[in-house]
């Protein structure tokens, strides 16, 4: 079972705008949170501070009983942290399989894993030579993801992962994230999409205004339809 | 692995051909111009020996470029350095480079290039962590910076040397041309050009076949997530960094024994030269780089021969063509 | 609205440094006779609207050129070789700066809607070819340019040394028409430093400084970024035209050297970031201590390295050698771009004006 993750009065700051205004928020070990909420509620900001890409000016983060917060990303990373950013941010001028050779940073690749991902993700196998530049959105975004597990490690955070998909593929992705889930490890997922969150979610966290507003499980979110109103300003088109 | 090699059915990386087609339609179009054939080739040996100098000294500046957006105006100061390195070795081996025999000669020009590079490589490390890191990502800082670090290397190597030019004499076996029919061809530009390919090869390969070069190229495009895969990005930089001033030294070496002389105004004058091939090539990309030398120093020969008062803005005038046509420059790397 | 459109120099400091700078300047032929101390004042003059003009780009508008010398050398060259061809007369030198100052607006155009869209530093890399571009042209078109050599030319009458238009002396001083020459130079580059102070204080300049701090937001309140930046650029072009305009009516010469090579570039820069950027004031503080060291840190320096080469002490005679006060002068600079990115004005400003940023 992997470390759980925990964020105690975390503040952030990028450039002269507060960001994030202490944010608490925990990820239990070896489940999937969803992290949620309105655009600009932080949550995007929230898990680039976890992975080291902005410094916190205040609080303390933890996986386990490591502490994050003072760490540059690289040695965030190297505590067994993947991350794969709302903007993929594959590298266009490396093939598929150099992506995926800078992402498993502790050695050659293993090949039962890389079967083990080539069969949620078969379209990485078919373009293994391809520049990553010329793939579609969405294996784009298998590749994102690929690179971020291609090794074990103990956190993932996930930022938006069916963010302009097509409905079909957003099926595979959610297969996709329970299997990683079943490995133990622990996910932090930002998600827009309710219905997915509803779908591979455990435990839930909302944000507004740089602040968690809710902790409960998904399930519970999930069946109360007015507190997804409050919350989210969801109204049901949005399911769709 | 090899399973899955056999699986790459698809579109293999696509590299675009015409930009790299520009030199040769530079020469066609100025052959007839030119007129006599052995002017010609003559003149277009000469370009591609020169952009080939050219190329080791720029290569290194579009990677520090394009990894940390750092605008290097020291990178001139290493290129006077490496040529006055070259003559700390070639002046006490003249015995060597005036001897009859090739492989002295060889082992001589071998020793100053190397040296050139090696100092140039390890005080690129100084020059680094002293000047540039300080004022990582701020870029207006960094400019300043360097501006001001190369004005104290520069005036450095004036108080170390001093004010005047060093001769430095070609090793025996350099000297002269291969001639072919009435075609001259001087033998110190076959050596340039021989030495300037082997530079492209090596680094072709180190960013091609190996995780470090996996890492620039990666690094080049997107530094943040290179550190958010656990890499340390500064440490590669440095790496880089010292690679840029290494060629720039290795390459002022060689400009400096082409030129038969070693002088400190040799770094402002190639630097500038370097800014405009980085640009023209695409910043970040070694292999736009390459093409951009031979085009701008073949451009630069075919314009001094047909009319030599506009051979030096031609260089200007081929860099605001290519960014009218490709405003990114000839091999845009993604993300820049 | 004041002379100084209500930015004077903030802090007792600072005022008592620019207050006898401007004193010094103004005073300056009756105060340092001799032909050294005159030319050293004309060039702090000339050179104060040059970096102040270049203050503007960089510092309010946060534009890193590397041409900006390039319109100084227009200035120069166009007044320069306007008496030149067309003799000694002041239609001549209004002919001169009309042309120079519409070809260095045109440059400036050319440059800002050419390449003021793209990233900074692409723009800094492109000013820098330009400039090199324009100044091997200017060498190598020697037909009308005189080339290296350059041109020396005749002034008109009034402003030439022999010109008495007084027949005996004021306060010692004779009144020649060096003397008018000085104080043409000194009040027309004091009405264009009021200008440009006028300018960065307008609502205009404050756009600027808004582009600089955070373009996107700036755009998104509705201010077009290229216009703005685009104005800035032929303002500042301007400026530069002008004490190019009067440099060469100073030294009665114009070349490569004096007014366009790099390393003047290279000097304005100093003295922006020593005198302290984003402050006209600075322009001031940063000229005279740039120009004064260049004349007498050499004097010390010569004595410094005689005294280290009697001492038989290794690499001091050549450290302290007149010819590398740049050196120490270099150094000067990486450590003000570290420790005091506001340089000096920003040193001497008043703490509760530094206390407002946190």
């Amino acid at each position: 079972m992997s470390a759980g993750l925990a964020l105690e009065g975390v503040h952030t700051h990028i450039g002269r705008y507060h960001i994030l205004q202490g944010v608490d928020l925990d990820a239990p070990g070896g489940l999937t949170t969803m992290l949620l909420g309105r655009n600009g509620a932080g949550k995007t900001t929230t898990l680039r501070t976890i992975m080291g890409l902005w410094r916190a000016s205040k609080g303390r983060i933890a996986l386990g009983d490591r502490a994050l917060h003072s760490l540059a990303a690289s040695d965030v990373a190297r505590l067994g942290v993947g991350y794969a950013p709302e903007t993929m941010a594959v590298f266009s001028d490396l093939t598929v399989k150099e992506n995926l050779i800078l992402g498993a940073r502790q050695g050659p690749m293993d090949d039962r894993r890389l079967a083990w991902i080539f069969g949620f993700f078969p379209a990485l196998r078919k373009f293994w030579l391809s520049r990553a530049g010329s793939l579609s959105g969405g294996q784009k975004q298998m590749l994102s993801i690929a690179r971020a597990i291609v090794e074990p490690r103990e956190l993932l955070l996930i930022d938006e992962p069916t963010k302009g998909l097509a409905p079909a593929i957003v099926g595979a992705l959610i297969d996709c994230l329970k299997e990683i889930k079943a490995t133990g490890v622990t996910i932090l997922l930002v998600e827009q999409n309710f219905r997915v969150a509803a779908e591979v979610g455990d435990e839930v966290r909302v944000m507004d205004n740089g602040r968690v507003v809710h902790r409960g499980s998904m399930r519970d979110l999930a069946a109360d339809q007015r507190l997804q109103m409050r919350l989210l300003g969801l109204s049901l088109d949005s399911h769709q | 692995m090899s399973a899955l090699d056999v699986g790459a059915a698809l579109p293999r990386r696509k590299i675009e051909i015409l930009p790299a087609l520009t030199p040769l339609i530079v020469a066609l179009v100025a052959a007839p111009f030119v007129g006599s054939a052995s002017t010609f080739l003559t003149l277009t040996a000469a370009g591609i020996a020169m952009g080939m100098m050219i190329f080791t000294m720029a290569s290194g500046l579009t990677l520090v470029f394009g990894m940390m957006d750092v605008l290097n105006f020291g990178h001139g100061a290493f290129i006077a350095l490496g040529a006055y390195v070259a003559t700390l070795v070639l002046l006490p081996l003249a015995g060597w480079s005036a001897s009859d025999s090739v492989a002295l000669n060889l082992a001589a020009f071998a020793l100053a290039i190397l040296a050139a590079a090696v100092v140039c490589g390890a005080l690129g490390w100084l020059f680094e962590r002293l000047i540039v890191k300080p004022v990582y990502g701020q870029h207006l800082r960094q400019i300043l910076a360097t501006i001001g670090g190369a004005i104290i290397a520069e005036q450095l190597i004036y108080a170390l040397w001093g004010p005047d030019q060093i001769p430095l004499a070609l090793p025996a076996a350099f000297r002269g041309s291969f001639v072919f029919g009435d075609t001259a061809i001087e033998k110190y530009r076959v050596l340039a050009t021989v030495v300037g390919l082997a530079v492209f090869a090596g680094e072709t390969l180190i960013l091609n076949r190996t995780k470090i070069g996996l890492l620039i190229r990666a690094g080049v495009e997107n530094r943040e997530m290179v550190e958010a895969l656990g890499y340390r990005i500064d440490r590669l930089f440095v790496g880089v960094f010292m690679a840029g001033s290494a060629l720039a030294g290795l390459g002022g070496a060689m400009m400096a024994l082409y030129r038969g002389q070693a002088h400190a105004t040799i770094g402002a004058e190639f630097l500038v030269l370097c800014f405009i091939v980085i640009i023209i090539g695409g910043l970040g990309s070694v292999g736009g780089s390459f093409v951009a030398s031979i085009l701008v120093a073949l451009i630069a020969n075919y314009a001094g021969f047909l009319a030599p008062k506009l051979a030096l803005v031609s260089n200007i005038v081929a860099m605001v063509v290519v960014l009218l046509w490709r405003p990114r420059g000839l091999y845009p790397v993604t993300g820049r | 609205m004041s002379l100084l459109s209500g930015d004077g120099p903030r802090g007792r400091p600072l005022q008592i440094l620019i207050g006898a700078v401007v004193l010094a300047l103004m005073l300056a032929p009756f105060l340092f006779p001799g032909a050294k101390a005159l030319n050293t004042s004309a060039k702090i003059c000339v050179m104060i609207l040059l970096v102040a003009s270049y203050d503007v780009l960089i510092g309010y508008a946060g534009i890193v050129s590397f041409a900006h010398v390039m319109f100084f050398g227009v200035g120069a060259y166009g007044v320069g070789l306007a008496l030149y061809g067309l003799g000694a007369s002041w239609t001549a030198v209004a002919i001169g700066l009309v042309a120079a100052a519409a070809l260095s607006l045109a440059l400036a155009l050319a440059i800002g809607l050419f390449s003021l869209r793209v990233q900074s530093i692409f723009f800094a890399m492109v000013t820098l070819a330009v400039a090199y571009a324009f100044n091997v042209l200017a060498s190598q078109l020697s037909d009308i340019t005189g080339g290296e050599d350059g041109r020396s030319f005749k002034v008109p009458a009034a402003l030439q040394p022999g010109f008495k238009w007084l027949d005996h002396p004021i306060f010692g001083v004779p009144a020649s028409g060096k003397l008018i020459a000085y104080y043409l130079v000194f009040f027309v580059a004091a009405v264009a430093f009021l200008v440009l102070l006028r300018v960065v204080n307008s609502p205009f300049g404050r756009v600027l400084q808004a582009i600089r701090e955070n373009p996107f937001r700036a755009e998104a309140l509705g201010y077009r970024i290229v216009f703005h930046r685009t104005l800035a650029t032929c303002i500042s072009a301007l400026g530069a035209t002008v004490a190019g305009a009067l440099s060469a009516l100073w030294l009665r010469y114009v070349g490569p050297d004096t007014a366009l090579s790099f390393s003047i570039q290279v000097d304005v820069l100093v003295m922006v970031v020593v005198g302290g950027m984003g402050s006209l004031w600075g322009a001031i503080v940063g000229a005279a201590v740039f120009v004064v060291a260049e004349g007498y840190l050499q004097d010390l320096m010569g004595a410094l390295a005689n005294a280290a080469a009697e001492a038989h002490l290794p690499l001091l005679p050549g450290l302290f050698d007149p010819h590398r006060w740049l050196l120490w002068l270099g150094l000067a600079f990486v450590l003000a771009v570290y420790f005091a990115p506001a340089g000096i004005v920003g040193a001497l400003k008043p703490a509760e004006g530094k206390g407002k940023r946190t």
